[in-house]
């Protein structure tokens, strides 16, 4: 899982180095993106309710649990007074069954489980891909995603914090 | 009918109350020593404070009508909106510096406006965007630190503060706030700035600059910023950032406050006219003044 570290605000780059992945539980990550200020909040509350539940019931949510709960956080957001305007990605190893999840989820709450996924303007140039491109090498395909985001976009942001979620738990790793 | 009688009436309670409401209107004269104080009674004779709001279905959407000049140059209420402030970590505390410049619209409002909020003694906080918003909040923000202090028998971290002033203006979001400001002070941890706006976006960082001028401040700050400046070059750094944003923004200008913290508190270090600034040696004119190719300035020797 991959995401840009740039804080920007208008034109100017306010922080290059913001980590926009949260490690909710020893074997879940969630990317963030979309209204700032939104962003951070829906994320430290996802954060803390999956907390919640790791303490009350001594172990954690399954990735499928968590992304049906967050879903269902946001799309009951959608429908009061002033909504989270939040897409992510979900991420996750099972620890029960041993294999790994990953979700979509947009602002509207749609859900979707998926093999790969992105948001944002890089989504156009990497998905393509993604398609094509062979899944067993997942760092050296992400890494020419990056690469041509870096390449053919106008705003390409610099910096980009990967993390890995696997039967281990959670670590960051560099290109 | 009782609702009629109560309306005439000048004994029961609502009548007393309608007499006295009245009677506070048309007077102006009150004695000097009941002054504000209404005798203990202004509260119940001018009724329970509450805020103005327009009387539209919506609030928001009306003042947005009224006060955004990026769709509607000709809007009525102009809110202060050009600035530059800047504030930076390095080895020895933190620098703060402001312009002093106040815009409504293209009118120069005041040219000695206070852009930097004292806290506490150990925190100050920065104005951009709407200046009542920031001076109101920063302010209440105070407030919260002494009790936070009170109760917990402990300076407040700056990053506490700010989080605390992110999650206040986040939960007025999209109702018209507009405040870009920084969070400076010094705690446990040291030197630290927090740059807070109303979008709700709270970043922790080294170097912020926020308002119009904040592209030009950035180009000068950038590019002379090192971890281990010492205190006078700090100084001279944010000034001279200052004076490049009030050179180059019209929205800036007029002077430089200059605000050093360190781990005793802030200090107020000076209030520097940029035109003065600008004459006595950072304008260009007066960087090449008598130089020529003919007669070129000596170049330093590099190794």
């Amino acid at each position: 899982m991959a995401a840009d570290t740039t804080a920007a605000r208008s034109i100017v780059k306010m922080k290059v180095d913001e980590d926009k992945i949260k490690t909710l539980s020893p074997h879940l990550l969630m990317a963030y993106s979309g209204e700032p200020g939104d962003t951070v909040q829906f994320a430290e509350y996802v954060e803390r309710n999956i907390r919640l539940y790791q303490i009350r019931n001594l172990y954690a949510l399954r990735p499928s649990a968590a992304a049906s709960w967050i879903r269902r956080s946001l799309a009951e957001s959608l429908r009061s007074r002033r909504p989270y305007s939040v897409n992510l990605l979900l991420g996750g190893y099972d620890t029960a069954t041993h294999d790994p999840h990953l979700y979509w989820i947009d602002y509207l709450g749609t859900i979707s489980e998926v093999p790969f996924a992105a948001h944002g303007y890089g989504s156009y140039f990497a998905l393509s891909l993604l398609d094509r491109g062979p899944l067993e090498e997942g760092l050296a395909t992400l890494k020419r995603c990056i690469d041509e985001v870096s390449k053919r976009l106008v705003v390409s942001p610099g910096n980009y914090k990967i993390k890995v979620v696997d039967k281990d738990g959670v670590r960051e790793v560099e290109l | 009918m009782n609702s009629f009688v109560e309306r005439y009436s000048t004994t029961s309670a609502t009548g007393q109350l309608r007499r006295a409401q009245r009677l506070a209107d048309e007077e102006d004269e009150f004695s000097d020593a009941a002054w504000g104080s209404s005798a203990g009674f202004g509260n119940i004779v001018k009724g329970s404070p509450s805020f103005m709001v327009p009387n539209t279905p919506d609030p928001t959407s009306f003042l947005r009508l009224h006060t955004d000049d990026h769709a509607d140059p000709s809007c009525r209420i102009k809110i202060q909106h050009g600035t530059t402030t800047l504030a930076f970590r390095f080895q020895g505390g933190v620098i703060v510096a402001v312009d002093s410049r106040a815009t409504a619209g293209s009118y120069i409002a005041s040219g000695t406006v206070k852009k930097v909020i004292e806290i506490n003694p150990y925190l100050l906080g920065t104005m951009a965007g709407g200046a009542a918003d920031c001076q109101y909040w920063e302010t209440y923000l105070g407030m919260h630190c002494r009790l936070h202090e009170l109760r917990n028998r402990e300076r407040i971290s700056v990053s506490a503060a700010s989080k605390y002033l992110s999650n206040l203006v986040y939960s007025y979001k999209g109702m018209g706030l507009s405040m870009g400001t920084m969070v400076c002070g010094w705690d446990k941890t040291g030197p630290a700035v927090f740059y807070v706006d109303s979008d709700g976006t709270r970043l922790k960082g080294d170097i912020f600059s926020v308002g119009s001028g904040s592209t030009f401040a950035y180009g000068v700050l950038d590019q002379g910023y090192r971890w281990d400046l010492t205190d006078e070059e700090a100084q001279e750094l944010g000034r001279r950032s200052i004076y490049a944003a009030g050179h180059r923004d019209a929205y800036s200008g007029n002077t430089c406050n200059l605000y050093h913290v360190k781990e005793d508190g802030w200090k107020f270090i000076g209030n520097y006219d940029l035109a003065q600034l600008h004459n006595q040696g950072y304008g260009y004119e007066h960087r090449v003044e008598g130089r020529s190719s003919a007669n070129p300035p000596e170049v330093v020797a590099t190794a």
